[in-house]
């Protein structure tokens, strides 16, 4: 209990520090909501695997290392490091935060459509702090979860994007997070914003990368206000380097006639976890969730995923893929809740898992909570190994066994960049994808 | 080219092959025939690699190499091929990318260039004409919603471009109509050389009005128990397995 107590005042008095030192700028509104949040995690604590959301997830080990607050000093960032970590040939503006804090001579903003906001959250808290006092911290509840909490009482910098109604940006717009701590370890909470308006229409890209093999951890929040009508194609890809800790809340308010698709890609950290929350709150509303979770070593991976239908005639389709190797260790939980409400609703939901080795495990719980009578909704889930028979078959063409591995993996986890829309984003995943089981095949080849 | 020496077979705890000798020189096509159970493909996969299967007795050469010691690709690459009775289908996978990925590997074996897409593509289009197969195939999962024929001739289609020394064809006769059958036995009679051989394995003796084999075997609960020429085949339709059956015992009895 002590020790837990001792986690809780690392944060606590991080908090004070935090609100010294100048830091928690802006309006005194955020500022009361970051007093908030912190009070609610001085209750939460953070949580053990008692807590029904943690079960399969031991948070405890990153619990105890002592992360200070990163640093600003001036960064190692050589620019080919960051052209090797960003998505370079992407079309489109991009956002490059260093630690969470938003690095405006890293980052390229192309001439806007009128009327569209994309930058630094800070800036706006202090400039123009009305354009996100209706939504910032409005979507994402910390009153259950610790980490959004913590992350809304640290809360200071991350993307701010905004997208005026009847307005078409159709090339990407990337968030590129890079961390970095070389000295000790370090902890940031980006935090982001992204409201696209009525008959509008956005593709946001958020990207978690590390330079350098560091242990620190990311504590992110993003919320997507979708307009009526809207439409969003977002994104999220990440890499942190395997002895990091990333935690992360998508948080997606959805309102009628929209269409919100999000594409959840997790490769790195040693421990990830992921919740994307959808809210369907409007008729007709389309929401597509994919996710892609690929492990190995002792990697652990989390995804909670939630879709509220709220309201009749909302459809979702979620399907999130995991591949599992070595002794990593992952959790697929998707809650469907229809409400009394929405009548109409079509959902289905799939999880489906390959294991590669003896030694890799899921823990995959769908599940569907419905108050309302015509409604059509199914879920299932499954958990298999490479296909044997496919592989005799590929090796009797003279295919290697490895490579035949590796191509049936790929298969695998295709399907889930083969829903992705754009396909310049697509492409450059599908060779981080191949890059990646390359890699996996030659480690045990040569071991 | 190959010789089986009293191979002996098990699988699940069972004994499939109780002791099989064949032996197939270049430029011959054998057929193997026999009941439904009998252990034809179980030595098609076996000496295609599979690994399901323990050798309990018995050898195998292959072009003077001792066969069991190589792994499924290294046979591929050796020239080996299987056409499978049951194709596997393979989501997510191009009938190209395999066929490509299959043939460069193979290439690269035998010291040869990779070819790359356009090369493959020129390749393939002139072998799709050969078994009247379209192009959209190539797009497609590996043998996918394909229908029996298509996987069938999508076999034969596999064999022609990697240009086998030893072909073995599992079936690969059964379940066509007429046209298919032809467009199958053609595409074997054209790959048809002094440097290679193919075993036919099949249930029918329909296919040998196309292709005229130089032995025929019967293999029957594991065993050879009959070889012959071309006309066994003819007999074998006439006459079905029974008498073989009783031969082969009174061969037995009186040889012991
Ligand atoms: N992996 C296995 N485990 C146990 N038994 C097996 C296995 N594979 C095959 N068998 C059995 O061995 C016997 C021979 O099977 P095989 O498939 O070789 O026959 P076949 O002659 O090809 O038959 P068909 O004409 O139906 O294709 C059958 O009784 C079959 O059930
Ligand atoms: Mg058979």
């Amino acid at each position: 209990m002590s020790q837990v107590l001792e986690e809780r005042d690392h944060y606590l008095s991080s908090f004070e520090r935090f609100e010294k030192n100048g830091a928690a700028r802006g309006p005194s509104w955020a500022h009361r909501i970051r007093k908030a949040a912190i009070a609610r995690f001085a209750d939460l604590g953070f949580p053990t695997t008692r807590h029904e959301e943690w079960k399969y997830t031991r948070v405890a080990p990153m619990a105890k290392i002592p992360f200070q607050p990163a640093g600003y000093e001036p960064d190692r960032l050589a620019p080919g490091k960051l052209a090797r970590a960003a998505f370079l040939q992407l079309p489109g503006c991009r956002l490059v935060f260093v630690n969470g804090r938003y690095r405006r001579e890293l980052s390229s903003l192309r001439l806007l459509p009128e009327g569209m906001k994309a930058g630094s959250l800070v800036a706006i808290l202090d400039a123009d702090p009305e354009w996100v006092e209706p939504h910032l911290a409005r979507h994402a509840s910390y009153q259950d979860h610790a980490f959004v909490a913590l992350n809304t009482a640290f809360l200071q910098d991350g993307a701010f994007v905004y997208v005026p109604k009847g307005t078409v940006v159709e090339e990407p717009i990337q968030l590129l997070f890079v961390s970095a701590s070389p000295q000790e370890a370090t902890v940031s909470h980006p935090r982001n914003l992204i409201v696209v308006d009525r008959d509008s229409q956005a593709v946001i890209i958020e990207n978690y990368v590390s330079v350098e093999n560091d242990v620190y951890f990311t504590n992110a929040v993003t919320e997507i206000v979708a307009g009526e009508n809207a439409v969003i194609d977002h994104y999220k890809v990440q890499r942190e380097s395997d002895q990091a800790f990333h935690v992360a809340t998508l948080q997606a308010r959805l309102d009628r006639s929209s269409n919100f698709s999000s594409h959840s890609i997790a490769l790195g950290g040693a421990l990830v976890r992921n919740d994307v929350n959808a809210v369907l709150d409007g008729e007709g509303i389309e929401c597509i969730l994919n996710g892609l979770y690929l492990v190995a070593g002792e990697q652990h991976v989390d995804n909670h995923t939630r879709i509220d239908h709220v309201k009749p005639h909302g459809t979702s389709r979620e399907l999130y893929k995991g591949v599992l190797d070595g002794k990593a260790s992952g959790v697929f939980n998707g809650k469907i809740f229809v409400h009394k409400a929405a009548q109409k609703t079509d959902a289905k939901q799939t999880n489906k898992n390959l294991l590669l080795s003896e030694e890799a495990l899921i823990d995959t719980k769908p599940q569907l909570e419905i108050y309302a009578d015509d409604v059509k909704c199914t879920h299932g889930s499954t958990i298999g190994q490479i296909d044997q028979d496919a592989m005799f078959y590929l090796r009797s063409r003279g295919m290697g066994s490895e490579a035949a591995r590796s191509l049936l993996t790929y298969a695998f986890a295709g399907e889930i960049l083969s829903r992705m829309k754009v396909e310049a984003i697509r492409s450059q995943l599908d060779h981080l994808l191949v890059t990646r089981l390359q890699k996996g095949s030659q480690a045990e080849e040569t071991s | 080219m190959l010789e089986v020496r009293n191979l002996h077979v098990s699988a699940g705890g069972k004994e499939i092959l109780r002791g099989i000798d064949l032996k197939v020189n270049a430029g011959e096509i054998h057929a193997i025939m026999g009941p439904n159970g009998s252990g034809k493909s179980t030595l098609a996969q076996l000496l295609a690699g599979r690994e399901t299967y323990q050798v309990t007795d018995g050898e195998v050469f292959y072009e003077g190499k001792d066969l069991l010691r190589m792994s499924p690709e290294e046979r591929a690459r050796e020239g080996i091929f299987l056409a499978f009775q049951y194709p596997v289908e393979i989501p997510g996978v191009t009938n190209a990318y395999f066929l490509k990925a299959g043939l460069n590997a193979i290439r690269k074996h035998r010291g040869l260039d990779e070819l790359d897409a356009m090369e493959f593509l020129e390749l393939l289009r002139e072998k799709l004409k050969l078994v009247d197969m379209d192009q959209s195939f190539m797009n497609r999962p590996v043998n996918e919603g394909f229908s029996g024929g298509e996987k069938k001739r999508n076999e034969i289609l596999q064999m022609t471009v990697l240009d086998p020394k030893l072909a073995i064809l599992d079936e690969t006769d059964s379940g066509l109509d007429i046209d298919a059958l032809k467009i199958v036995a053609e595409g074997i009679n054209k790959l048809r050389r002094a440097d290679n051989a193919t075993v036919l394995v099949t249930h029918y003796q329909r296919v040998l009005n196309y292709i005229t084999p130089d032995h025929v075997h019967v293999l029957m609960d594991g065993r050879i128990v009959l070889s012959g020429g071309k006309e066994l085949a003819l007999e074998l339709e006439g006459r079905g397995y029974d008498w073989v059956k009783e031969e082969a015992e009174t061969v037995q009895r009186t040889s012991t």
